[in-house]
């Protein structure tokens, strides 16, 4: 890896320079990082770029949402009828009764039986149908961004850190399912109820009405006032709780250092302080709600007493039925309660949103190395490459610093060369342009004559597998991961692939052999042994082209000379470009190249280097020495 | 999840939250203060539908307007303690369970700090982390608010329950019978729904799983170009995970029904008993529109009850998951009546029959290891991988503890030290670089935070880590995750001068110099070598030229040292050796090697 690295800021950033936003505490020390405190313009970007996303996942279900909202169209009359039959029970179907008859209180009651049944019915199939949409998008939605994070190129996930993707891809899309899981049905017929009991008040006593509608400016003051310290208070909590998660993540994380270097009273105090802080930011959000629910009980106090007062007096004036102020009392009863739930409801509202502004930025990155849409295929037809590699005036660099100015490199099929040379000269870059890690700025890196950038992912990636210093290795067996080099390939070639390395004897070793879980206790592999595994993945995928970024560099002696022993049969026919600071490993190349400031100054066979005069001779001088 | 074990394990579980006392303790006078609120809240309402009942019986039979103005003020004024009661309510739980919810996190926060290496081997770190997250929120949210409304919501059934008996015995009693199958539904259905959210869970969490390798191994699987086969793995997980939530859905959708359905069927059932018991003068109209109004006081206590049920059973299994990490023992730990004793700079370090083994692990990775290492002098342990060395590094600073024999450090027993001192004393640098998101130079003074700026620069000197000083805002620049990510190379440099800062009478370097190029190496090995000159050392070696750095090496095999002595008479006598390290099996078997090693050597 360069030392400028491609996360790093453009060099020439001096210390005197923007200021960086983060400056919070001298501790933390300094980043540039994207921050939630954004300029009015760029949220109300924001806001169109996720309501564009939001349009995006809801457009195939377009149907279903105009039959939904049918569906609690009348389901909403269905439950508001119940109060408004009360009342006609008490003013018609009792004085009705009191003269004999009872069949208005027949009628009413199955009215009431009636409009239930219908309200039940009717809310059960908005429940599930909105269940079924939600779920819908959220995979869709889960679908979508894993794909896409996938085919963004690597210098994306190096500037945004593995942290970042993994939490779009897992606590964002959770926080909008748990919109759809807590209440977005109960905020959506909370917002409808309002307006419809607003409607009814008015439509049942007009003067009654009003009285009860006073409260509608103060309740729209209050709850504008409310969304709007609210929005900055949740923002602040889910900044503190991020910095707790990270401060207790990388103490778990390096538990041996923080214990070895007795961290664990520094520790307690920063923690206790991002504790605190995430204490101070949830009190204030909470408080919030401490006024915002108690004032709104206050209004509808106020106005219930309001409108018994007027309207008993209505009454004993004989222009208002009793029944009638009943029905307002429980009306009233249902108006403000939802918009209780409202403030509980907004948090999650907050979170979903501000999830699905950072979900929209992430979809919208485009692949800076894109698959072409009308891939040539290779030169041999059969799908197979030969494995010649050009680089035809490549021209490379990160952020301003340039990496390879200008690069002409010509391997012949079947080629092993080595790449040698400090830290920062661009090998690996030019191992990771070889893979079409990257694309160059300018020139073309050229596969059996063929543009990398114009063949298909497939055929690239059957042809040129690159093994790094890190070896992930995914949950699963070993054999699992050995066999991700070939999905197909049968338990004796995965055997055989092990074998071929040297990693057959450890992992026949161990507890299940090569049915052992590698995430499993017991199943701990050292950094050696997975280098193993991943190179036994390569071999199994059994490329033309294969680049090796410093692969062997964990292996203990005997292990990389087995290795090597490895490499020298299995890359006889193939096209190979390795990358060591061992020169060990460079002795059996056909050819060394050493580079210095992205060019290649040396090139000739690793004997010829040898015996001249230049740098290679020096580094293995250098490098003999330290064996003596 | 049958019904029966679930039932039986809620039984014993709910114990669990007695574990919460100590930390409610300091602030039970706030949380008497919600309780009170929460309770004098819910009392309040029932005024507002009783002088309902009054003004319609009253003044209005009565056409009594002055009659009016006293009951409208009751009204009001109850009105307004309702809102100022609930005021209180939450300002009093805000305080308090926000505050529980702190001390319980720094607590757990600091015992897992605390915790040995052999216990956070066992434990992955989103395990940890899930519960100092979420399960302490969810007892945040039991302390403030479910326990409160357990019991508020059981004594508000209990009044309203009599008021209605009061009113009219025979309505009240059809209303509480008819609530009675709605509280079983609504427990039953409460229960499986928990079970349902917990499948859901589970499944989010493989999700999460395979999220996480397809992020990190983003490489590999870009390398190999399988996105399509991690896709499919990852799809078969989300449908799965969809189909779980629609289940739940249904399941919720139920709930929500019943709870809908029930209070209009019993407001009709009012509506037909009261107006015949109106009818037969048993009832007063106003009699009938406060039962109605009373009636949906009681709606939300019932309805309240199997979540609140569940609040609880959820908070007492994040009390157990807490408590398991509370309790796991500290076996790392000060013996009572540790002292600090004298120890010298460089230090002897004598591992005197040292055995190990990982608990519940069959065999033990070192068995009667012996290694006296002279003050001053550098000792490389050399061996192959997986032989213990790692492991034998960690015993020296008590990262992990010997299970037989000792190390002693100028003749104590490490365990005789205090952790604090022992740990000055030995500076460690490990084979994967830890660095944290913090300053350069935060992560340089780990261990000495009064470090000053020269024994910084000459840290950094050492570790040939200069290149800090090139950093967009040098010594101040964020590095790890969360700032600026660095090279292998350049975070193995400053996990280095870490190690050295401070020149410590021992140290212990498991193998530094691993992602170094030659020349890099070369250079840190040139200043090193006067750091190794005036400290004691311990140097896990892969490479001859790090063994080059030590006096003498030792050679591990079997869990044990088979040879110790110098890299050329190792080299010379003991075939082992000469297999692991000799500069033969470096260069490996290819012709021209021989020419070159001659040149090498010229």
């Amino acid at each position: 890896m360069s030392t400028a690295s491609p996360a790093g800021p453009p060099s020439g950033t001096s210390p005197s320079g923007p200021t960086p936003p983060d400056t919070s505490a001298g501790w933390r020390g300094v980043a540039t990082e994207d921050d939630d405190d954004l300029s009015a313009t760029a949220s109300s970007f924001l806001r169109g770029r996720s309501r564009q996303l939001l349009g995006e996942l809801l457009r195939p279900h377009r149907r279903a949402l105009w039959v939904l909202l049918g569906v609690i169209l009348v389901q909403n009359l269905a439950w508001l009828a119940g109060p408004f039959l009360i009342g006609v029970g008490i003013d018609v179907a009792v004085p009705a009764l009191l003269d004999g008859d009872p069949w208005p209180l027949v009628w009413t009651t199955a009215a009431m039986v009636g409009a239930a049944l219908a309200d039940t019915v009717l809310r059960y199939r908005f429940l599930i149908g909105s269940g079924r949409v939600g779920q819908a998008v959220l995979l869709t939605l889960r679908r979508r961004v894993f794909t896409h994070v996938q085919h963004l190129p690597l210098s994306f996930h190096e500037r945004y850190t593995s942290g970042k993707t993994i939490s779009r891809l897992t606590s964002d899309i959770e926080a909008l399912a748990e919109l759809l899981d807590e209440g977005l049905d109960g905020l959506l017929t909370a917002l409808f109820s309002v307006l419809t009991i607003g409607v009814v008040l008015l439509v049942l006593d007009p003067p009654l009405g009003l009285v009860a509608l006073l409260g509608f400016p103060l309740l729209f003051l209050l709850s504008r006032w409310f969304q709007r310290n609210s929005t900055v208070a949740y923002r602040r909590t889910r900044q503190t709780i991020a910095a707790l998660i990270v401060q207790f993540t990388e103490t778990m994380g390096g538990m041996r250092a923080v214990q070895a270097f007795r961290r664990e009273p520094r520790n307690d105090e920063l923690h206790a302080q991002l504790n605190e802080d995430n204490r101070r930011a949830h009190h204030r959000a909470f408080w919030l709600i401490a006024v915002f629910v108690p004032l709104v009980t206050l209004i509808g106090n106020v106005i219930t007493v309001a409108v018994l007062g007027y309207g008993a007096l209505r009454v004993m004036d004989g222009d208002l039925a009793v029944g009638v102020l009943v029905s307002f009392l429980l009306y009233l009863r249902r108006f403000f309660d939802p918009l209780q739930d409202i403030a509980m409801f907004y948090n999650s509202y907050q979170s979903a949103s501000a999830a699905l502004e950072k979900l929209s930025g992430v979809l919208e990155e485009r692949s800076v190395v894109a698959e072409p849409v009308d891939p040539t295929p290779l030169p041999s037809g059969s799908g197979a490459a030969a494995g010649e590699v050009v680089f035809d005036r490549v021209r490379f660099g990160y952020g301003a610093a340039t990496v390879l100015p200008e690069l002409h490199l010509t391997i012949p099929a079947g080629q092993t060369v080595a790449l040698v040379g400090a830290t920062g000269a661009g090998k690996s870059t030019l191992a990771r342009l070889a893979a079409r890690f990257y694309d160059p700025l300018s020139g073309q890196v050229r596969l059996d004559g063929v543009p990398l950038d114009q063949l298909a992912d497939a055929d690239l990636r059957r042809a040129v597998v690159m093994v790094t210093q890190e070896s992930f290795l995914f949950s699963g067996s070993i054999a699992d991961n050995i066999s991700f080099g070939r999905p197909d390939a049968t338990r004796p070639e995965v055997e055989a692939a092990a074998r071929a390395i040297g990693a057959h004897t450890f992992i026949a070793a161990l507890p299940e052999g090569y049915d052992t879980d590698v995430r499993k206790r017991g199943g701990r592999l050292s950094a050696g042994q997975r280098q193993l595994v991943s190179f036994a993945r390569a071999f199994l995928a059994d490329p033309a082209v294969l680049v090796l970024d410093e692969a062997t560099s964990s292996l203990d002696v005997p292990s990389e000379r087995l290795v090597q022993r490895a490499l020298q049969t299995l890359l006889a026919d193939r096209t190979a470009l390795i990358i060591a600071h061992r020169l060990s490993t460079v002795e059996f190349a056909d050819r060394a190249l050493v580079m210095d400031a992205g060019r290649i100054v040396e090139d000739g066979s690793p004997a010829d280097l040898v015996a001249g005069a230049g740098r290679f001779a020096d580094l293995h001088r250098a490098w003999a020495d330290s064996l003596v | 999840m049958t019904d029966d074990p679930t039932l039986e394990t809620t039984r014993g579980r709910l114990s669990a939250l007695a574990r919460l006392w100590p930390f409610a303790r300091p602030y039970r006078g706030l949380i008497a203060l919600t309780f009170t609120g929460a309770l004098l809240a819910t009392l309040t309402q029932l005024v507002i539908p009783l002088v309902i009942q009054a003004v319609v019986d009253g003044p209005i039979a009565d056409g009594d307007r002055a009659g009016l103005v006293p009951l409208l003020a009751l009204a009001l004024g109850f009105g307004l303690a309702e809102a100022a009661l609930f005021f209180l309510r939450r300002w009093a739980m805000n305080i308090s369970s926000l505050q529980i919810e702190r001390d319980l996190r720094d607590t757990l926060y600091q015992r897992l700090q605390r915790l040995p290496i052999a216990f956070h081997e066992g434990w992955p770190s989103g395990q940890l982390l899930s519960r100092a997250t979420t399960d302490v929120s969810t007892i945040r949210r039991f302390v403030g608010f479910g326990a409160v409304f357990l019991v508020v919501n059981l004594i508000t059934c209990a009044i309203v329950g009599v008021l209605l008996v009061l009113t009219y015995w025979p309505l009240g009693v059809a209303v509480l019978i008819t609530s009675i199958p709605l509280t079983a539904f609504g427990l039953r259905w409460e229960k499986r729904y928990n079970a349902q959210s917990r499948l859901v869970q589970d499944e989010q969490g493989e999700l999460a799983t395979d999220v996480e390798e397809a992020v990190q191994g983003i490489r590999v699987v870009k390398s190999l170009g399988r996105s399509r086969l991690v896709f499919g793995r990852y799809d078969r997980k989300a449908l799965r995970l969809h189909d779980l939530q629609l289940v739940k859905v249904r399941t919720l959708a139920q709930i929500w029904c019943l709870f809908e359905f029930h209070p209009q069927i019993t407001l009709a059932v009012i509506l037909v008993g009261g107006s015949l018991a109106v009818g037969s003068g048993a009832l007063t109209v106003g009699g009938l529109v406060g039962f109605v109004a009373l009636f949906t006081v009681l709606l939300w206590p019932i309805l309240s009850l199997g979540f609140l049920l569940a609040q609880a059973q959820e908070a007492a299994s994040a009390c157990d998951r807490i408590g398991e990490l509370l309790d796991a023992p500290l076996t790392v730990t000060d013996s009572p009546g540790v002292r600090p004793q004298q120890v010298g700079t460089p230090a002897r370090l004598r591992f005197e029959s040292v055995g190990f083994r990982f608990p519940g692990a069959g065999a033990a990775i070192l068995d009667g290891v012996d290694l006296d290492v002279a003050p001053g002098e550098t000792v490389a342990l050399v061996g192959a991988t997986g032989s213990g060395k790692t492991t034998m590094t960690a015993l020296v600073s008590r990262l992990l503890d010997v299970t037989s024999g000792r190390v002693t450090l100028d003749g104590h027993d490490v365990r005789d030290l205090p952790l604090t001192q022992l740990r000055g004393v030995v500076a460690t640098a490990f084979e994967d670089a830890t660095l944290f998101s913090m300053s350069v130079r935060e992560n340089l003074t780990l261990g000495r935070p009064d470090a000053g700026d020269d024994q910084v620069a000459e840290a950094l000197r050492v570790a040939q880590a200069e290149f800090v000083h090139d950093l967009p805002w040098g010594l101040d620049t964020r590095i790890g995750e969360q700032g600026l990510s660095l090279s292998g190379g350049q975070r193995q440099r400053l996990a280095l001068a870490r190690a050295v800062l401070g020149r410590p009478s021992v140290l212990v370097l498991d193998d530094p110099l691993s992602a170094l190029d030659v020349h890099t190496e070369a250079l840190v090995e040139r200043a090193l070598r006067d750091v190794l000159a005036e400290t004691t050392a311990l140097v896990v070696a892969h490479r001859a030229s790090t063994v080059l750095l030590a006096d003498r090496v030792a050679l591990l095999e079997g869990g044990r040292i088979t040879a110790v002595g110098r890299h050329t008479d190792l080299l010379a006598e003991v075939p082992a050796y000469r297999e692991l390290l000799s500069s033969e099996s470096e260069l490996g078997g290819s012709a021209n090697l021989g020419d070159l090693s001659e040149v090498g050597s010229r």
